[in-house]
């Protein structure tokens, strides 16, 4: 799986990585301080310290899962892809990402979900992403899940000072494709810190899962109960007509 | 000679409220599907879920629950005390289903492609789940109601066919709206980061399905009283005593498991947070939760017209409050922004009750909603027995018994 490693003690600010992702993308100038249907990444500061917002590419993506047409897929090549076709903009996956990431095109009459997609497509052709070709600075890197986690461990080995001993996206929500080193608590950086290391979709499968159980399970009960109450009926309008019955009988005898 | 005069429907108040509330939705329907959602509502890519998904899709479908509880009561529980209110409540379920599909056409960005989980499946999607329940118990009341529109003419082949299904239809339907009264609870279930405490719970399909029940029951007391002020019709008040005593219990459960479920999960001290969440939280649970269940549960209340109404209204309220403090409320803190709807977005909530009001009253003037005629209610009960339970040949000897 192809993943991104971005280390903030790297990041210089440039915004190299914002402008190719444009360009890569075609996607409008501006809004270049948050995410929205124009940008597909951005770069905050932190006191001093830079730090990208992207899609995370989750391993076990919620936007995926929610998704009731399959819209949004994670493919297993490692980006989490948008099919513009099938979704039918229902909005979801925005209020599902744990990360807030996907954006909707509000002004558009026909709008569209919006979030990075690992240049899928330069993927596709075995290029890595345009912001990792841009940085000159070797702050976003591109690569192999496991040797990008395998460079992070080494990195913070090799200078512990200089690093805290974690790498988000290694556990968060399952395990993402986008994954970050940091000099200082991830909390300071914005990063959501209070999130499972379990898949969120969990959440939801776990009763979604149950649904055939419960679907046979009510179905004998209800059914059960029809035919025992209804049951009654059919005694008593048995019974009626054998009442009936003698009546015509010794309506007969007197005569 | 004469002068031929024209005939106006006559001006009242409630018509005019109800042809401004026309003009305003149309009027906004077209602004929002010409310039987009933007253009038309406070939604934004921090808060993408409004009221349209909180009062008319949550809402609509709670309110509508009492269909399903009153026929499987008449059907599956054999209650047959409770069938003159079959048919109007069948009515307000159906119309509440087809309004919330209307609604989510408005909300949903590409309306065009709402037919996509038919074909497009992700059995992991809880929205794909309540989509199928939607559109599969939307047919089966579209069925328990069609013998009513085919008694209008006539027509007796089809309906007698669809009374002989008519309890695997009614358990269908029983299954459908619990699996999706409970899902709109699921959807939720996602955002544990999101969703403020008070609210949040692993349990939270459970609490939707419960307050479901107490609700849409409430509904049908609620609507009586409507029907009897609008359409004269007369009140069954044993009927709604009866209705009345089960919302009691269901809200006495629902109480239980909110308290067993705050405390367990530890977010007791949520309630030390002075607040909008605490106060609408608050709010929400005495007036639809404990003022109604003292209310009902008191004989007086329970047989007095205005006491029934008033306690179903509150029930009806906190209900809403709930569903729009789990989609809102609840939301607004994590997403960093305030939201309110705008006028437009009211408006087209608006325009949809009205449309709803207004097929109710056309549906109640042109067909038999209320009090069947006797002789049909007799060959109907005839029927049910005969084609049911018996097999022909007994069926014609006591075809000839007038009434069982
Ligand atoms: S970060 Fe959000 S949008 Fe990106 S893959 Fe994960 S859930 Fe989907
Ligand atoms: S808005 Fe589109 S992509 Fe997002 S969940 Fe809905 S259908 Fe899927
Ligand atoms: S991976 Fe591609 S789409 Fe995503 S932020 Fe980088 S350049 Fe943009």
């Amino acid at each position: 799986m192809k993943s991104l490693l971005i280390d903030t003690t790297k990041c210089v600010g440039c915004l190299e990585c914002v402008g190719a992702c444009k360009r890569a993308n075609n996607l409008p100038e501006g809004d270049t301080e948050e995410l929205s249907w124009k940008t597909y990444t951005v770069v905050k500061e932190f006191k001093g310290i830079y730090v990208r917002k992207l899609c995370m590419h989750c391993s076990n993506p919620s936007c995926a899962s929610v998704c009731p047409v399959g819209a949004l897929h994670k493919t297993s090549a490692g980006p989490v892809v948008y099919d513009e076709d099938k979704c039918i903009g229902c909005r979801y996956c925005m209020v599902a990402c744990p990360f807030s990431v996907p954006k909707y095109e509000w002004s558009n009459p026909l709008p569209r979900i919006r979030k990075c997609i690992f240049c899928a497509e330069r993927l596709a052709k075995g290029l890595q992403t345009a912001c990792a070709e841009a940085c000159q600075y070797g702050a976003t890197t591109f690569g192999d899940r496991e040797a990008l986690l395998e460079e992070g461990r080494s990195r913070i080995e090799a200078e512990p000072d200089k690093y805290i001993n974690q790498i988000y996206g290694e556990n968060e929500v399952g395990g993402t494709s986008t994954m970050f080193l940091a000099g200082v608590s991830f909390s300071e950086l914005g990063f959501r810190t209070d999130l499972a290391k379990d898949p969120m979709p969990m959440l939801t499968w776990k009763v979604l899962s149950m649904i055939p159980d419960i679907v046979i399970m009510g179905g004998v009960i209800m059914g059960g109960i029809a035919w025992l109450t209804n049951r009654k009926n059919e005694v008593s309008l048995h019974e009626l007509m054998e009442k009936d019955k003698e009546k015509s009988l010794n309506k007969k005898d007197s005569k | 000679m004469t002068m031929k005069t024209i005939q106006f429907p006559k001006l009242t108040f409630w018509r005019g409220v109800i042809a401004v509330i026309m003009l305003l939705g149309i009027y906004s329907t077209g602004y929002r599907f010409i310039k987009g959602l933007g253009a038309s509502t406070a939604l934004s890519d921090q808060f993408p879920w409004g009221l349209w998904i909180g009062f008319d899709v949550l809402c609509g479908v709670g309110l509508a629950a009492g269909g399903f509880t009153i026929t499987a009561a008449v059907y599956i529980f054999n209650m047959k005390k409770y069938k003159p209110i079959i048919r109007p409540t069948v009515l307000t379920a159906f119309l509440g289903y087809i309004l919330v599909s209307t609604a989510l056409l408005y909300d949903l960005g590409k309306p065009y492609n709402i037919w996509h989980p038919l074909v497009m499946w992700n059995p992991h999607s809880v929205m794909f789940e309540v989509a199928w329940c939607v559109m599969l118990y939307s047919t089966v009341l579209a069925l328990e109601f069609l013998p009513i529109v085919f008694e209008k003419f006539n027509m007796e082949r089809p309906s007698r066919i669809l009374r002989k299904i008519s309890i695997p239809l009614v358990i269908t339907g029983f299954l459908l709206s619990t699996l999706h009264q409970s899902s709109l609870g699921t959807l939720f279930l996602i955002v544990p980061e999101k969703l403020n405490g008070l609210w949040y719970s692993p349990i939270l399909p459970l609490f939707f399905f419960v307050s479901a029940i107490a609700a849409g029951l409430s509904m049908v007391i609620f609507e009586s009283f409507l029907s009897n002020r609008f359409f004269r019709k007369e009140l069954e008040i044993d009927l709604l005593e009866g209705i009345s005593r089960v919302i009691v219990v269901v809200l006495g459960c629902y109480f239980v498991l909110k308290i067993l479920d705050i405390t367990h999960r530890g977010v007791l001290p949520l309630l030390l947070v002075p607040g909008m969440e605490r106060s609408l939280f608050l709010a929400e649970i005495f007036i639809g939760v404990i003022i109604p269940f003292i209310l009902f549960a008191m004989p007086k209340v329970r047989i007095n017209k205005k006491g029934l109404f008033i306690s179903a209204f509150m029930v009806v309220i906190g209900f809403v409050m709930n569903r729009m403090n789990v989609s809102i409320t609840g939301m607004a803190a994590s997403s960093g922004v305030d939201y309110f709807p705008t006028w437009m977005e009211i408006s087209i909530t608006a325009f949809i009750v009205a449309i709803g009001f207004v097929v109710f009253a056309l549906a109640v003037k042109y067909l038999t909603i209320f009090q069947p005629a006797k002789s049909e209610e007799s060959t109907e009960k005839f029927e049910e027995y005969t084609t049911e339970f018996l097999q022909d040949e007994t069926a014609g000897t006591i075809a000839s018994y007038p009434k069982v």
